[in-house]
């Protein structure tokens, strides 16, 4: 009799799997990144002369600016529709004034980038134009939107992958800016 | 209007199929006759209501409807009216409209192809059958009806997506869909009989040409979604292990070995409990297959958009429908009697090596697809599994596999001789082992992967061809012989499509600016040019690219790259030049001029030897099933197994 309860045995803990495996996102890859000190970069800033010579005040940014701060930063294009979704969310965080917010404006052209800003609002402190995807690289950067939290030290604390919702942003950034920043 | 129609009807099948799952197999406990009889015209009214109800979605996509929500999120009104019908199933909903609309056909073939059974197991059948419907139904109503408003409705819709705007997706779905969800008539046999008490040779015989008939489709609807992906995607492979390609193929698999176990249940009256389990776990895997599209638990090129709550609903009725069988197997199977005793050199035994193999392939097939959400769940890390591990499994798997279908067809129920045996297949093997030798070097260098493809190949084409020869002595065979043949003789046509493209293609990708040439398999692939071509909803970028042997041009090929209006994303249209022994493929990458200047182009230039075998070895295999299936005897004998069933 017992062998015959095998089978119902195994789909069991299967389905027992398969439930714990309903609550997970399979797309989420943890990033080697987090915990580790955020890549440096100088790249020139989007509101910038890009005709300027590199010595100039105020035309390139480096995450070296932030040292002692709490900052985020957040990789997004024009050319990018989920970036589309989150921006109001982003406008809204910029209105708290919590922390500054640098843009990664990634493999994306000036003027469209300029425009998207003009048309949408702009939430940065600052963007910065990563033309050719270099840093983006450094960043491991597989899906635009992405944010990075990078605390005081500069390391980063925290990736997000595709848009910040408002719920990822109530619950797990707001709470950890705060905790950085004490 | 006319979706609300469509929504009233989706519910009142819902309700029938209540019905028609609840009073029959009441009845049919009790022996109320008029319960019973209840069964047939449920089922019939069951599949009107779906059909109208399916036939109401497809005129919401021709007329361009897009105050329908799935319509506006899957259509387009500059979209062919072809593909405006097809995007039917083109996303969740309506795949999942199709899938119910299947099984109510299939429902109907039984309450009309069910004459010669007896009453009360037909009322069974039937009434498992509404019950699995009646859970897909509740399924769409609840978490994703076709026919939900958009309000205010959409001034155009989204477009189907690029990818699936192709004749592919006219006929894999529904080809698919029927083979997945045939599986659910033996499943139903089999419950019904577990149910009834009843599990004998009878039994056996009436599932066998059902689960065949399945088993076709499944064949095909997998050889077409294969031959999709290669000439769609623009990679040139035929197979890539994809976690929705598994979960199509872990049924075929255990299919396979549920018509081979039927064999000895109807012949021989053992395995019976083995062929219950093994029918139960076929429709099992089909359910398991649609948990893991529909969910969104696995990622994979198929994965639809997730909605928790649709994956939370899928894994309550995979529950409660595979446990619910299971447990009924594990009440009933005890008390079933064993059947003819069987020596160790004998078909059964023989089948039994089939059937272990084909499980154990599909086992791992299952684990390999399931292990990344396993560890997952288990919080020991994100990983994924591939080819590699799927190749290295299944491979060894299939070589005992290969060798034995040659054998197994010579042996002789309860007992064989083994001697015997290998007289008759000496010449076989010879014959088998002069390919291995021989036959790579005449088309290409010889590696020992390339060697045993053929060898076991050959060793399949030519104890096939002794055994029909052997036959034919002794009059012309019925149709079931020619059908197993010829479904053995696809294997082989198939190994040696495998093993010739694994071991001889060659992939090129190269630069090209017009006039440039590639050399690949003796061929000259030379650019004409690029030029840009309007489409009905969108522009494509058509090259010219000749073929040409020996100086004499063989074709002309147009390769695309397509920018749809809709999506930023360009989709490749690959071109294939294909032969009985090879297939030349071409496929545009990227622009690699700077805007205005002449084109440079990157192409991806593939020489595929003897890849059409692939598929033509499914299509013997189809084929084969469809012979085997529509065999005299069931028409006759089915009615003298009624007859005695009615006496008893």
């Amino acid at each position: 009799m017992k062998r015959f309860l095998i089978p119902l045995a195994l789909f069991m803990v299967l389905a027992v799997f398969l439930a714990l495996g309903l609550n997970r996102n399979p797309s989420e890859v943890p990033s080697p990144l987090v915990g580790k000190p955020a890549p440096m970069f100088t790249l020139p800033r989007l509101d910038a002369d890009p005709q300027a010579p590199a010595g100039t005040a105020n035309a390139s940014f480096s995450p070296k600016d932030m040292a002692g701060k709490v900052w985020l930063l957040n990789v997004w294009a024009s050319w990018c529709v989920s970036c589309r979704v989150e921006h109001p969310v982003l406008v809204d965080f910029a209105k708290l004034n919590i922390a500054p917010l640098i843009g990664l404006d990634y493999k994306d052209q000036r003027a469209d980038a300029k425009g998207w800003l003009a048309k949408f609002g702009d939430p940065y402190t600052l963007s910065v134009v990563d033309a050719d995807g270099r840093v983006g690289i450094d960043y491991g950067v597989y899906g635009v939107p992405e944010t990075y939290v990078i605390d005081k030290a500069g390391l980063i604390r925290f990736k997000q992958i595709g848009p910040v919702t408002n719920e990822i942003l109530q619950t797990k950034i707001l709470p950890l800016i705060k905790e950085l920043q004490r | 209007m006319t979706p609300e129609l469509g929504q009233l009807a989706l519910i009142l099948a819902f309700l029938v199929a209540l019905i028609q799952g609840v009073l029959p197999i009441v009845g049919a406990h009790r022996g109320h006759a008029g319960w019973i009889a209840l069964a047939r015209p449920a089922a019939q009214t069951q599949f009107a209501l779906i059909l109208f109800s399916f036939a109401c979605l497809m005129q919401a996509f021709v007329a361009n409807d897009f105050s329908v929500a799935y319509v506006a999120g899957h259509s387009n009104s500059k979209l062919p009216t072809m593909y405006r019908a097809s995007a039917v199933w083109g996303g969740h909903e309506g795949s999942l409209l199709l899938w119910v609309l299947m099984l109510s056909g299939w429902t109907l073939a039984v309450s009309l192809f069910s004459r010669q059974l007896p009453q009360a197991m037909v009322a069974r059948v039937i009434g498992v059958l509404g019950l699995v419907s009646a859970g897909f139904l509740m399924f769409m109503l609840f978490t994703s009806d076709p026919f939900d408003r958009l309000l205010p409705a959409a001034a155009d819709g989204q477009d189907l997506n690029p990818l699936l705007q192709d004749p592919g997706l006219v006929f894999h779905p529904p080809m698919l869909y029927m083979g997945y969800v045939g599986f659910s008539v033996a499943f139903a046999f089999a419950i019904a009989a577990l149910l009834a008490g009843r599990l004998d040779a009878a039994w056996a015989r009436w599932s066998r040409p059902w689960t065949t008939v399945a088993w076709v489709f499944l064949t095909l609807g997998i050889a077409l979604g294969s031959y999709w992906a290669y000439y769609e995607l623009g990679w040139g492979g035929w197979w890539f292990w994809d976690p929705v390609e598994n979960a199509s193929f872990t049924p075929w698999l255990v299919g396979t070995a549920l018509i081979h176990s039927l064999a000895v249940t109807e012949k021989r009256g053992s395995f019976k409990n083995w062929t219950v389990l093994l029918a139960i776990c076929a429709f099992s895997l089909s359910l398991l297959g649609t948990f893991l599209v529909r969910s969104g638990v696995l990622t994979s090129v198929h994965a639809f958009a997730a909605d928790p709550k649709r994956g939370v609903f899928i894994l309550l009725f995979l529950t409660v429908v595979i446990g619910g069988s299971l447990a009924l197997f594990a009440w009933r199977a005890p008390k079933v009697s064993m059947g003819g005793a069987f020596g160790v050199v004998s078909r059964e035994t023989l089948l039994l090596i089939n059937n272990v193999l084909l499980m154990v392939a599909a086992a791992s097939v299952l684990l390999g697809t399931l292990y990344p959400l396993l560890i997952d769940a288990l919080g020991l890390g994100k990983l994924s599994v591939g080819p590699p591990y799927f190749n290295s499994v299944f491979m060894p798997l299939m070589l005992p596999l290969l060798f034995l279908i040659a054998v197994g067809p010579l042996a002789r129920w309860k007992q064989a001789d083994a001697r015997d045996m290998a007289q008759r297949l000496r010449l076989a093997a010879v014959l088998a082992v002069i390919a291995g030798i021989g036959l790579p070097f005449l088309i290409g260098a010889w590696t020992p992967l390339v060697a045993l493809g053929l060898l076991l190949a050959v060793w399949i084409f030519a104890s096939t061809a002794f055994q029909i020869r052997e036959r034919l002595k002794s009059g012309w065979p019925p149709r079931s012989f020619w059908g197993m043949h010829a479904a053995h003789f696809g294997i082989a046509v198939f190994v040696v499509g495998v093993t010739l493209v694994k071991g001889y293609e060659v992939e090129k990708d190269v630069r090209m600016a017009v006039g440039e040439t590639v050399e690949i398999g003796g061929y000259t692939v030379k650019l004409l040019g690029v030029n840009q071509v309007p489409g009905p909803n969108y522009v494509a970028q058509r090259g010219d690219v000749e073929l040409s042997k020996g100086g004499q041009v063989r074709a002309v090929l147009h390769p695309e790259k397509r920018n749809y209006f809709s999506s930023q994303m360009p989709m490749t249209e690959t071109a294939i030049d294909s032969g009985f022994t090879r297939d030349l493929y071409v496929s545009l990458g990227e622009p690699l001029n700077a805007p205005g200047a002449a084109p440079v182009w990157s192409v991806r230039v593939y020489y595929k030897p003897f890849i059409v075998w692939i598929w033509g070895g499914c299509l013997f295999m189809a084929l084969g099933g469809a012979l085997a299936a529509s065999d005299r005897r069931y028409r006759l004998k089915v009615k003298q197994q009624a007859l005695q069933g009615a006496a008893a």
